[in-house]
């Protein structure tokens, strides 16, 4: 069986519900986190897709620039749940209410 | 345009002043007295020796053609507008230079001595000097603009120095005064300032200079219809600035300030920016017979009034004060009947013998320890002969008799007022009733300033003391001025050549409509005036005749009544049951009157429409808290999503987008 675009947009499609019902749906924020990365990714794959598809370079490049993103979104990401965990003993969202008026 | 460098001496001289107001105000009391004073002096006594260079650099030029101007940039431009930052000066402009600067570095001299042991020695010199910067800003600005900054400028440090004693709180209210009836005349100068631009600016094409006093005198035709509207609008603003009715009653009260700035500001230069606005605006008046008529008939008015109420006061300032608003009425008055050069001759020789007298009071009152009342004065001849002689002159000259300065401008003001067009006989004989009225309180005040017996309290007594050198001196100078003066407007009829209307020919040559572009050769309007003169000097002679007559009436019997037969002096007093003395001394009530019609109808609107209605109901309650409530009601709206669940947003999030992308995937 020959693999289609369709395919890669299936895949991605999965990938990107599955990262956002698990966003959604769980309270641990390390693995919310994780299942932004999943979103984050599953873009990549569509922009790799047409890439190839259309012979344009253009969708590498921001293939590229997501990574970055990604890259940064986590490390910022996780550095803030450190020092959340430090303070509070728990990366449970649903017990990090401070802001809540 | 003569360029060359004394055009750029004009910049410094306002910058000059200025320069010693910004050092003495930055350092203030870090600078010793010393070094403040004389900084300040040196200051004005620089631009006073710059305006003599380029006044004399005027003198040799051909008469129709003594202009400099120096533009230090454009300051405002936009659509066909320019108005530049630049100064000028022409014959007029230089003469009041070289009065402004000239009497006030006498004055400067003087507070030296005067404000020796005063606490704001600097502070006191920082604002002569702006003062001084102020003034020549109005004096030599280029258009109507400049001199409405400096007018706004003098305005400022009148207010500054009329409650430099600020914690006497008499002062701070008589400062607030002065400034709040200034307003009201300068809020109808801007208004003429504004109605010359509405009415020129749509007749001309491209950008032009279009307030400058050039542009509107070449154009002066153009403001034909709407003169008598400008014309009494700029004359509001004229009135509030050199205390003419109804707006005089700030001048008798600025006399709170220190000595030395009543004499300059309040006597010698500032209250005459009216009067040298009126002559600048000389070609815009002659258009309007009517704003003439009313121009000379209140100078005549605000004369004649001024010196009855200054027949009755007290204070010795106060008299010299209500003297000042009767002599400014005679500039007006000259002004009023076309005469614009016997009026400024009149601000010339009255700032000589005027600053004189306020000097010479102004060492009275340092020597009575600061009293200012005259009932308990008295027998300073001998204690105080140089004030004495130099304030004797100061009150002849003022009572206008021959050969002293104010016989000369007087004299030519009442001829004018008799001669010409908008005069005639009554102007004259109230003009020349004020003129008697003027002696007979001089005399009055000298009386009981300087004879008969000292009515002071012993402890008083003791400290009387002549004032050191640096005070009398300004008074001998002003003296000599004061007699000297008025002989460079020798009159034709005495023959002699009256050299300061020729000088000021060319400025109000074309307000005469003699000819177009001040193309006024000298050796014609000198004809013109002799040929004038010729065929009715008789009757000049014998209007001279009467008013030196009548100012030596008027000296005699004032000697006579307050000296001799003080009877007469309490019949007065007492004559109609005391009621016209009574309503003489409290100044014809007028303060009374717009206290009662004009100031507590204002304070009533004020706090209950204005206060209570305007700014607490409209301003504080329905804008500022009313839109503090909308965004508060907003506020608590949105709170409602924001409830600090990570995971609530992040349903509201992934709603929001799925709705968003499905919207853009259905709607094609």
């Amino acid at each position: 069986m020959e693999i289609t675009l369709t395919h890669y947009l299936i895949l991605a499609a999965v990938l990107f519900l599955i990262g956002m019902v698990g966003f959604v749906v769980r309270r641990n924020a390390i693995v919310m986190l994780m299942c932004v990365e999943l979103m984050l990714c599953s873009t990549n794959i569509v922009f790799a897709a047409f890439s190839r598809l259309h012979g344009d370079g253009g969708g590498h490049v921001f293939v590229l620039m997501n990574f970055a993103v990604a890259a940064a979104e986590a490390a910022i990401g996780l550095a803030l749940l450190v020092e959340i965990y430090r303070r509070r003993r728990t990366v449970n969202v649903d017990d990090l209410k401070a802001l809540m008026e | 345009m003569h360029s060359d460098a004394t055009e750029i001496l004009l910049r410094w001289i306002v910058l000059v002043p200025l320069l010693g107001a910004a050092t003495n105000g930055l350092l203030n009391r870090r600078l010793p007295r010393q070094v403040s004073g004389l900084l300040a002096c040196a200051a004005v006594g620089l631009s006073f020796a710059l305006s003599v260079v380029v006044f004399l650099r005027l003198t040799g030029m051909p008469a129709a053609e003594r202009f400099v101007s120096d533009t230090l940039a454009t300051w405002i431009s936009f659509g066909n507008i320019r108005i530049d930052l630049a100064f000028s000066m022409d014959p007029l402009s230089a003469v009041m230079a070289l009065i402004v600067t000239g009497v006030g570095f006498l004055i400067h001299v003087y507070s030296l001595g005067y404000m020796a042991h005063d606490d704001g020695f600097q502070r006191f010199f920082t604002y002569m000097n702006l003062f001084i910067f102020a003034m020549m800003t109005l004096v030599l600005g280029e258009n109507l603009v400049m001199l409405f900054v400096g007018w706004e400028g003098v305005g400022l440090c009148s207010y500054l120095l009329i409650s430099f004693w600020f914690s006497d709180e008499a002062n701070a209210a008589a400062g607030k005064k002065a400034f709040v009836v200034n307003r009201i005349g300068d809020f109808g100068f801007l208004l003429g300032i504004f109605l010359i631009g509405a009415t020129l600016l749509p007749l001309l094409g491209a950008e032009q200079n279009v307030l400058s006093f050039r542009t509107l005198q070449a154009h002066a035709g153009l403001l034909g219809p709407a003169a008598t509207a400008i014309c009494l609008l700029l004359f509001l603003g004229a009135a509030g600035k050199s205390a003419q009715i109804p707006l005089y009653i700030w001048l008798p009260d600025a006399m709170a300030g220190p000595t030395p700035v009543s004499a300059l500001i309040h006597a010698a230069t500032m209250v005459t920016a009216g009067v040298y606005m009126v002559a600048r605006m000389n070609f815009l008046y002659v258009l309007s017979p009517t704003a003439m008529a009313v121009v000379a008939a209140v100078g005549v008015a605000t004369a004649l009034f001024a010196s009855t109420i200054a027949v009755t006061q007290n204070d010795i300032k106060k008299v010299l004060a209500y003297s000042t608003v009767s002599q400014l009425g005679y500039m007006m008055l000259a002004c009023g009947v076309g005469a614009f050069a016997a009026g400024i001759f009149h601000v010339m020789t009255h700032a000589f013998f005027k600053a004189l007298l306020f000097l010479g009071s102004g060492s009275v009152i340092h020597a009575m320890s600061n009293e200012q009342d005259m009932r308990v004065m008295g027998g300073l001849k001998n204690k105080l002969p140089v004030t004495y002689w130099t304030f004797l002159i100061g009150t002849i000259a003022i009572a206008g008799v021959f050969p002293l300065a104010g016989f000369f401008s007087k004299d030519e003001i009442l001829w004018k007022a008799f001669s010409s067009d908008g005069g005639g006989v009554l102007p004259w004989a109230l003009g020349f009733f004020a003129a008697g009225l003027t002696a007979f309180y001089m005399a009055r005040l000298v009386v009981l300033t300087f004879f008969d017996e000292n009515r002071a309290s012993p402890e008083v007594q003791s400290h009387i003391h002549e004032s050191p050198a640096t005070m009398t001196l300004p008074l001998v100078v002003l003296a000599i001025l004061s007699v000297i003066g008025g002989w460079i407007g020798w009159p034709h009829f005495m023959g002699g050549a009256n050299h300061f209307e020729q000088w000021l020919e060319p400025v109000f040559a074309v307000g005469h409509g003699a000819a177009a572009h001040g193309a006024h050769e000298v050796a014609s309007a000198h004809g013109a005036a002799a040929a004038h003169g010729a065929h009715d000097t008789r009757m000049e002679w014998i209007l001279a005749g009467a008013s030196l007559l009548w100012g030596l009436v008027g000296l005699t019997l004032g000697w006579f009544v307050y000296l001799r037969r003080t009877s007469v002096a309490d019949g007065f007093r007492t004559m109609g049951g005391g009621f016209v003395h009574r309503v003489l001394l409290n100044k014809y009530y007028v303060d009374e009157a717009y206290e009662a019609t004009v100031i507590r109808p204002g304070y009533r609107l004020s706090r209950t429409v204005l206060w209570k209605g305007v700014d607490a109901g409209i301003i504080d309650g329905l804008l500022v808290n009313g839109s503090a409530l909308v965004v508060a009601i907003i506020g608590s709206v949105l709170r409602i999503f924001q409830n600090g669940m990570v995971r609530y947003y992040a349903w509201a999030f992934t709603i929001g987008v799925t709705v968003f992308v499905l919207y853009l995937s259905f709607s094609g």
